[in-house]
């Protein structure tokens, strides 16, 4: 395989599934903000005002889970963590200075999108359990008040949790250049897969052949 | 709230003061339950006053009528038949309704802004238009008041008469009662008139006769004559000691502080990590010495 080689690492109907989570994330997260404290709340504007985005929010939440539970299940068996993971986790700091010698061959993921795979998952489950039962007007009434009371601080602070990882993500894509490709034309550069993920190169390769 | 207001303590959801160049003298509605003959004419003039007609429920075997508050019902008088000494039989009829908490824990929850206002008088009002019916204000609610309307998913609830209050008319579950068992006034005159009302039962055998301002909400601008003060549950579930729940503190006080600078953090982080670090990029000539 030559260098100037493009290498498929999502299909389209993968990064179709990938925009889905995005689109409803960015919607549920905006909408959401504008409750999480009044300093977002100009943002209930972008949905039509408060009333709208309260009526609209779970709804995107709800279509968020139902995406990213897809997604979840079609990468979890590239998702596995390997004891090479956590050689390459203990150069996490080096890799944050750029310092990109030395360090073990990976599969198609590295540790910090596994991670980033679990933490979702969970914050994306309990958003959705404590979403329902803070769901007016078709399901918070069902519930007991001590229950929403529960639900509504889990609620923020998975947010919370979503969030962040979703600032690390988008991150890391910007930060760790060519990535972005991966998932607006499905391709990566051969370089590129051999420069971050050695052991899937190596696969790829094997295929190819 | 109907009015314009420059006398307002706190808006829900609102980081900057409110408009307050003018302060109110500090109202309380007593309700005196030895006084109550549970006749419900304030449940009548309630819905009068404030032009709500609930739908008609089903006879439960009680004298409970509507059986609960709603959107229509801002105040339900609650019948309890208890023996607070073994066989000495007593009807404790408690008006049930907003209490207009000094610290209310429905402005706290609230996330629109302006949908609750507290006034400098004490009430504390829901601003409908501003309501966006996410229902908070009934997980804030340490009293378990305001109701969710099916047909326009609005918050609602007692107003203290804010209206009539505004123009100096008392509420008007006060001005129809008969017994009055429901007065009105500064809270100043309010608990002294309570001081003289416990003195009395308390000379009538009412040992433990008090007055019902529970601190753990900071007070509230409606309060309760009670015979049994050291039991108030005995009066159809009137919580003990009242307050807000740790959780909605948690949440909307501490949580959503240190979130807000976590999120900046984050930002600030992958902001400092570029300028400093640069990206991590693969160059051709980079990969050949490999």
């Amino acid at each position: 395989m030559s260098k100037q080689t493009l290498i498929q690492r999502h299909t389209a109907s993968e990064r179709l599934n990938h925009w889905m989570v995005a689109i409803t994330f960015i919607l549920a997260g905006l909408s959401g903000l504008g409750f999480f404290h009044p300093l977002f709340f100009w943002l209930t504007s972008l949905f039509g005002g408060g009333t709208w985005a309260r009526i609209l929010h779970p709804f995107f939440g709800a279509a968020l889970s139902f995406f990213f539970f897809i997604w979840v299940a079609r990468v979890w068996n590239d998702n596995r963590i390997t004891a090479v993971d956590w050689q390459w986790g203990k150069h996490l700091g080096e890799i944050l200075r750029n310092r990109t010698e030395n360090l073990p061959p990976l599969g198609k993921y590295n540790l910090g999108q596994k991670l980033l795979t679990r933490t979702l998952l969970l914050a994306i489950l309990l958003l959705l359990v404590s979403g329902i039962l803070i769901w007016q007007p078709w399901f918070a009434p069902e519930f007991s008040v001590n229950l929403r009371r529960n639900a509504v601080v889990v609620h923020a602070f998975s947010a919370f949790v979503a969030l962040t990882c979703f600032i690390v993500h988008v991150y890391a894509a910007y930060w760790t250049r060519g990535s972005i490709r991966a998932m607006t034309r499905g391709t990566v550069t051969a370089t590129w897969a051999r420069h971050h993920f050695a052991g899937w190169y190596k696969e790829m390769e094997g295929k190819n052949q | 709230m109907t009015l314009q207001s420059l006398d307002i303590k706190r808006r829900s959801a609102t980081t900057t003061p409110s408009p307050n160049a003018r302060t109110t003298l500090e109202v309380v509605k007593l309700i005196d339950i030895s006084k109550c003959i549970g006749c419900k004419a304030c449940q009548v003039a309630c819905m009068e006053w404030n032009d709500l007609r609930d739908t008609v429920g089903k006879n439960r075997g009680v004298y409970d009528n509507p059986a609960d508050l709603s959107d229509q019902s801002w105040t339900v008088m609650r019948f309890a038949e208890v023996e607070p000494t073994p066989g000495r039989l007593e009807w404790l009829i408690r008006k049930d309704g907003c209490m207009h908490c000094a610290d209310p824990g429905c402005l706290k929850s609230c996330p629109a802004p302006g949908a609750i206002i507290q006034y400098s008088n004490g009430i504390v009002d829901f601003h409908e238009e501003a309501c966006v019916g996410c229902g908070y204000c009934i997980i804030g609610c340490p009293f378990n008041i305001p109701r969710l309307s099916r047909k326009d998913g609005k918050a609602y609830k007692c107003t203290l008469c804010s209206d009539r209050v505004a123009v100096n008319l008392e509420p008007a579950c006060a001005k129809t009662c008969p017994t009055g068992a429901i007065i009105f006034g500064s809270k100043e005159d309010m608990l002294q008139h309570a001081t003289g009302r416990i003195a009395d039962l308390k000379e009538r055998g009412y040992q433990q006769a008090g007055l019902y301002n529970p601190p753990g909400v900071g007070g509230t601008h409606v309060m309760y004559v009670l015979q049994h003060a050291d039991r108030p549950e005995l009066y159809q579930g009137l919580p003990k000691d009242p307050g807000i729940s740790p959780l909605v503190v948690l949440w909307k006080e501490i949580a959503k502080t240190v979130m807000n600078i976590g999120l900046g953090a984050a930002i600030a982080s992958g902001v400092i990590h570029y300028l400093t670090q640069g990206p991590n990029e693969v160059t051709e000539e980079k990969e050949e010495t490999l």
